[in-house]
């Protein structure tokens, strides 16, 4: 599903105890299920219904999506940093199609 | 046809000219003035019978307060396939009071829960960012779930100038 390979965006660097922010961006389609091809026939829905971002192991982000979202969907949240670790985001859609991206946070 | 124009006249006079025109006349002026009032209104103020069952399953029998949830959401989306939004929600994050979901819910989508986010006092700070498919003309409604049970609410509105293909 994903030719490209998703985006994350994260400080530089961060100390221990920092708040930051985390961007997502994923490459999807996002088919809602409501429109037509050209010859009327409907296309079915595909959509990354769900996200995940662990930090070392530990879940600290989960969002259910609907196909409300846009196409390639950007998700973004805050964390406070724990210690050093590695994120794991996970993207999942409709045809169970799971996509993986580590990004190892830099902490100073 | 030609009365038809005379009336369209007859309403750019005064109230009281118009009234005086007589009972037939002003129910043909309530008519015409009927689709103006809805082009300078509040088209948004509408909500799906979906929105409507969505909101109800998901605030039970609680009442939501307003006033924790600020939305940054635009007053005019150009397109309504791709709406910024940035929800914030106003909480300490600490294991005692946090944010437990934030739902994001559209009004006149063809499906109302646009998306459910789950949070922890990992978090530290209460706030998302996302981009959003908007149909129409609507209002965003988002729900914040506390740790302790309670609800809180926010309502944007939002014009859209060409609608989110589907959503």
């Amino acid at each position: 599903m994903t030719a490209t390979k998703p985006r994350i965006k994260l400080p530089e660097s961060a100390k221990i105890g920092d708040v930051i922010e985390v961007k997502t961006l994923v490459t999807h389609v996002m088919e809602t299920g409501h429109r037509k091809d050209k010859d009327g026939n409907p296309i079915a829905r595909d959509i990354i219904n769900t996200f995940i971002a662990t930090f070392g192991d530990k879940e600290v982000f989960r969002a259910e999506l609907g196909p409300g979202i846009s196409a390639n969907p950007y998700i973004s949240f805050q964390m406070r940093v724990p210690g050093p670790g590695t994120f794991e985001f996970a993207w999942i859609d409709d045809s169970g199609t799971k996509t993986v991206e580590l990004t190892t946070l830099n902490v100073i | 046809m030609a009365g038809e124009t005379r009336m369209t006249v007859i309403s750019r006079r005064t109230f009281i000219v118009s009234a005086a025109a007589g009972l037939a006349m002003s129910s043909a002026l309530a008519a015409l003035l009927t689709p103006h009032r809805a082009d300078a209104g509040d088209a948004s103020g509408e909500r799906s019978a979906l929105f409507d069952a969505e909101f109800k399953k998901l605030v039970g029998t609680i009442e939501p307060v307003e006033g924790k949830i600020t939305v940054d959401l635009p007053e005019i989306a150009e397109n309504g396939n791709f709406v910024p939004l940035t929800i914030t929600v106003d909480s300490a994050m600490t294991a005692d009071e946090y944010v437990r979901k934030i739902h994001l819910l559209s009004t006149n989508n063809p499906v109302a829960r646009v998306a459910t986010f789950h949070l922890s006092p990992a978090n530290a700070v209460a706030r998302v960012q996302s981009r959003m498919r908007l149909s129409k003309t609507q209002d965003v409604v988002v729900v914040a779930e506390m740790s302790n049970g309670a609800l809180a609410i926010a309502t944007t509105q939002v014009k859209v100038t060409i609608g989110g293909c589907g959503s």
